[in-house]
């Protein structure tokens, strides 16, 4: 960076960069930016601000700055009906001349520039095509009707918004129509494209010579054209390529030329795909892609591997006979060694392939599994955690743009079948659920999908809208998840809508609690089941819910910034946690455990704003079947952001001390005392204790909290904890930082049974003596020297073996490793030698021989004397 | 039209006002807030890094109050933030194989552009404003470098430590006894019987 120059500034605008060509102010090269309602002519060599105009008194929307001779013409509506014009000089900023114009209809969309000082834009009933010229700043003004160019098409048009050199694309239903505008200011229609896709800006490869590109649509193909601006009947380049069904349409398209060896002009051409996806297309080959869409994952879950069957090769699952047989005849070449560059590649290729890291059937340890991501562009990857490489990628049609669904937008993706007991020969699957547009209140869109082959199962496009999903804890037959979706007119609809799914649902009908949390009014409600919806449409598979209880959280003094509740599939080892003087306290494990942290109104926004005795974090340990209120604690002089994360009978949460100007952790341990009567050893005998009582939101039991807070040096992108298999492995905490790492911290130093000198049991017991702020050690970074680009989250799922908590982080970039929190007890690790573990055997084996060969000799020895 | 044209006169005043005191403000050359300049500077000699190629500074980020804003280096280590309002802030500077503390600024309203900056993790001034890291950090744990003493510290290393005494030292310890005490201690021996590998193993025992 060489400089940087910031532009003051009261009114909010667009923003227009514009670099003048031959235009020199004291030898300075100048810069034209508009924004914050002023246009700032900036040097070029030390971003010095030469001159300012300011715009913000005016009502006017600037769209264009053009230039001509020394004079800056700047352009833009005033009330989309009036066109106004500034010239300023160049040299100096001095208003020359203001001029208007008012049209006698209202204009819809951009302003387009076609040539220097020609524009074109739509009327407001998008019939009317408007040309609009500056002559020195002088406006005038004609029109035309669509119809007059083209009989046959109807429908609304939009200019798209293409730079080319005295023509413009305007798209109609399908159709794009290429218009040219002659220098009297009469428009000519060059071309009607059917089933137009995209249209490049114009490139400049020779003096007066511009080459644009267009894609269309046909037989199954995309076809590529290279045309002159200027010389329509030919063209410079011509190719048809095939895409990907799944990489969908054609959003944006970019040309470059290059100079070909005979001199003549080759293009190549950039093309944005509709999933988000890069392709760079030259000589009629996709010469590589790039899956962007990547780095917009919305959400993740994760799916097993198939099992690999017995007797039937993995080479088989994966793939037919003939690749099979072509992966041996270049393993044979290569070990003849007449195998060329090319197939040394392809086998160190299939060695990857076949090795054990990126098979695709499920490994005993369970460090294989399939990640499903959606992505923002509606598309669907399923990536391999052995090398990341996308095993299926699917862009949903149900979230594609229709009339019914105009802006559809995936908003969480969830386990909806996932077999093991029985039903073991059906794959899994997963739900997409969606929404047709930004706001709540807009339709829902479901959408199954086969985990393995990545093909839509079916999709559905209920009336109802989809403001909150609960995965219910219960399955049918065929291991399908029950979910009931919450829409916004207080009815709760269960799916999948089968009899049995219903007959499921009555059993457990009075079970049924969940909660919303209404952040704008501070209200938490707690809801449950109540009957049939009553409408006029019969629909079994609807209910009506009723309020439980609501918890109101005094609006000036309180506001709702964060909740966290427990994972729903977390695995708990024990209840009991023995302490160093073998008193035993009983962890208060409830699944309906809510975490909500409350800030000040005024400190609810960023740091900086607030001064430290306006500001107060509230944060509430709630039941969500009961409402009842568990602990409560103010921490005064602290503001958000807070992040928590909930595991077992604890919470740790992240925030801001403003006091001491340092984010701060804390953590909340939650005991049950109702159990904590129960070391006396003749209640045992006598059978008097109530260890097996179940733990239920029914009962009030008493509970006590302990809490600790800690310093914490950085701040916070996303907080998780490792989950196991059978939860008896120490947790760590994974932390994303500001830096885009993520770092794993022993949970052990968040405990609040830390003093400042730990007895001698203590420390046996592994308490760490309290320190004022948590360690942050190098080390124990698990990206190591990467970062996570862009970090959002953290995701971590348990692997088969106990020791072991697979994690998965995303932002822009992806990253993936297996963690061991209380290192691999129950594994060996990766380099250990088995053969010198062998060795070592048949050393001993061949060395007791020997010892009793010669043993026995001597004692015959010994005999013979 | 008659009873709106009062308004429309207060409504054109108060936004006359307006304007005039943006512009009042922007001749201060502060509009909206004050401008914090400040330089990270990473020491060339602390060793070399494989992931921070020195001098490349440009993957450094410069952060604003926990992400609210984010600014990178220029080549001599100077980055601002411009326009931003008096209070207290916080800056964190993120730069990989580096430990910076985050920074508390003050922002004075009282006295314009009077800024002051203090290290939060030492609770140190800053007399002018210029980041260090506090400590370099080495993400990967280093192999410890093969050693004979590393061998023979370790408890195998020591098993095999002594059994060598053994088998070594003790025959010239045989040596300097008295050959009568030993040709004693050996009939005596003899008497009890030697206990052999042989006689332990269940094939041998059926040999007896």
């Amino acid at each position: 960076m060489v400089w940087e120059s910031s532009l003051p500034g009261s009114k909010a605008s667009k923003s227009i960069l514009y670099i003048p060509k031959n235009l020199k102010a004291d030898k300075d090269d100048l810069i034209l930016v508009y924004g914050k309602g002023s246009l700032n002519a900036v040097s070029g060599v030390d971003g010095e601000v030469l001159w300012k105009k300011d715009f913000s008194g005016e009502s006017i929307e600037v769209s264009h700055i053009i230039q001509s001779s020394d004079v800056i013409y700047v352009t833009g509506f005033v009330d989309s009906s009036k066109i106004s014009v500034y010239g300023l000089n160049a040299k100096n900023g001095e208003l020359l001349e203001n001029n208007h114009a008012a049209l006698p209809f209202g204009t819809f969309g951009e302003l387009l520039s076609v040539s220097g000082d020609m524009f074109v834009v739509l009327d407001e009933m998008r019939s009317k095509i408007v040309i609009v010229h500056l002559r020195n700043g002088e406006i005038s003004y004609n029109q035309k009707h669509i119809s007059d160019l083209t009989k046959d098409l109807a429908g609304q048009a939009v200019i798209l918004p293409s730079r080319l050199p005295g023509m413009f694309a305007l798209n109609i239903n399908s159709y794009v129509l290429l218009i040219k505008v002659t220098n009297q200011g009469e428009l000519v229609l060059v071309d009607k494209v059917n089933n137009g896709a995209a249209v490049s800006d114009s490139l400049s490869i020779s003096e007066d010579e511009h080459a644009f590109a267009f894609v269309h649509y046909g037989d199954n193909k995309i076809h590529l054209s290279v045309k002159n601006v200027n010389d329509w009947n030919h063209d410079l380049l011509k190719e048809s390529i095939v895409i990907d069904h799944q990489k969908g349409k054609i959003d944006k398209i970019f040309v470059n030329n290059y100079v070909r060896t005979d001199r003549s002009h080759g293009f190549r051409a950039l093309m944005v795909m509709e999933d988000h996806s890069l392709l760079l297309v030259q000589q009629g080959e996709i010469v590589w892609s790039r899956e962007d869409g990547l780095a917009s994952v919305v959400d993740v879950t994760t799916s097993e591997l198939p099992v690999q069957k017995e007797g039937v090769s993995v080479a088989k699952v994966e793939q037919n006979l003939f690749e099979w047989l072509k992966g041996h005849m270049l393993k044979l070449k290569g070990t003849l060694m007449i195998a060329s560059p090319d197939d040394l590649a392809a086998i160190q290729a299939l060695r990857l392939r076949s090795s054990e890291k990126s098979k695709m059937t499920r490994d005993h340890n369970g460090f294989r599994k399939l990640l499903i991501v959606l992505t923002r562009a509606g598309k669907v990857f399923a990536l391999h955690t052995g090398d990341g490489r996308v095993v299926w990628s699917i862009l949903l049609p149900s979230l594609h743009k229709s009339e019914a669904c105009e802006n559809p937008v995936g908003l969480h993706i969830y386990q909806w079948q996932v077999p093991h007991h029985h039903a073991l020969d059906e794959n899994p699957s997963v739900l997409v659920v969606g929404q047709c547009g930004p706001s709540l209140s807009t339709p829902a869109v479901l959408s199954f999908i086969d985990a393995y082959t990545g093909m839509e199962l079916k999709s559905l496009s209920p009336a109802h809208t989809a403001a909150q999903v609960i995965p219910l804890p219960h399955t049918d037959s065929t291991e399908q998840r029950l979910h009931l979706i919450i829409d916004d007119k207080q009815h709760a609809y269960l799916y999948p809508r089968t009899p049995e799914a219903i007959d499921i649902l009555k059993h457990e009908f009075s079970n049924v609690y969940w909660y919303s949390v209404d952040a704008d009014n501070g209200v938490i409600r707690g809801h449950a089941l109540k009957s049939n919806c009553i409408q006029e449409a019969v629909d079994e598979y609807c209910f009506d819910f009723r309020d439980l209880w609501s918890v109101v959280f005094p609006s000036e003094s309180e506001k709702i910034i964060a909740t966290m509740t427990r994972k729903s599939n977390e695995v708990v080892h024990t209840q009991a946690k023995v302490m160093t003087d073998y008193d035993v306290m009983y962890k208060y494990i409830s699944k309906n455990l809510l975490f909500v942290a409350n800030a000040a109104p005024k400190a609810a926004g960023e740091i900086g704003t607030v001064i430290p005795e306006e500001a107060w974090l509230v944060i509430y340990i709630l039941d969500t079947v009961t409402g009842r209120i568990l602990h409560r604690m103010t921490h005064h002089g602290c503001q958000g952001p807070v992040h928590a994360v909930f595991s077992e009978n604890w919470v740790v949460y992240h925030y801001f001390n403003l006091r001491a100007h340092r984010y701060e952790m804390s953590v909340v341990e939650i005991y049950d005392q109702s159990r904590a009567d129960n070391k006396d050893v003749w209640r045992f005998v006598l059978g008097k204790h109530n260890l097996t009582s179940p733990v239920s939101s029914y009962s009030r039991p008493e509970v006590i909290a302990k809490s600790q807070s800690y310093f914490f040096t950085h701040s916070v992108k996303a907080i998780e904890v490792t989950s196991t298999a059978k939860g008896i492995t120490s947790k760590q905490l994974l932390i994303g930082t500001i830096g885009d790492q993520v770092l794993a911290l022993d949970k052990r130093f968040l405990d609040p049974r830390r003093t400042v000198n730990p007895s001698q049991a203590e420390k046996e017991d592994g308490i760490i003596p309290l320190t004022d702020s948590l360690p942050i050690i190098p080390q124990s970074y698990i990206t190591h020297a990467l970062k996570v680009e862009g970090l959002r989250g953290i995701v971590t799922v348990p692997a088969k073996l106990e020791s072991t908590s697979l994690v998965f982080a995303y932002g822009v970039d992806l990253f993936f490793t297996q963690i061991a929190p209380s290192r691999t007890y129950d594994s060996l690790t990766e380099d250990f030698s088995y053969a010198l573990l062998l060795l070592t055997i048949v050393a001993l084996v061949a060395a007791i021989f020997v010892t009793w060969v010669l043993s026995e000799r001597k004692d015959l020895q010994d005999k013979w004397r | 039209m008659q009873p709106k044209s009062p308004l429309l006169l207060l409504l054109l005043l108060s936004l006359q006002l307006f304007i005039c005191f943006a512009f009042a403000q922007s001749t201060t050359g502060s509009a909206e807030g004050y401008t914090i300049y400040g330089r990270v500077k990473i020491p060339s000699n602390l060793g070399t890094k494989d992931y921070i190629i020195p001098g490349k500074v440009s993957n450094v980020k410069v952060i604003l109050n926990g992400g609210q804003r984010v600014t990178f280096l220029r080549p001599d280590g100077y980055f601002s933030f411009h326009n931003v309002p008096a209070g207290t802030h916080l800056i964190e500077v993120a730069a990989l194989g580096y430990f910076f503390s985050p920074v508390r600024v003050d922002v004075s309203a009282r006295n314009p552009g009077k800024i002051q900056a203090a290290l939060t993790e030492s609770r140190r001034g800053l007399t002018e404003f210029v980041l260090e890291p506090l400590k370099e950090e080495q993400y990967y744990e280093i192999r410890e470098p093969f050693s004979i003493m590393s061998i023979v510290k370790s408890p195998m290393g020591l098993m095999v430590g002594f059994m060598l005494i053994v088998v070594f030292l003790m025959p010239k310890l045989m040596e300097n006894m008295d050959p009568e005490e030993m040709r004693r201690a050996q009939e005596e021996m003899r008497n009890q019987g030697v206990p052999s590998l042989a006689s332990m193993l269940p094939g041998a025992a059926r040999s007896n």
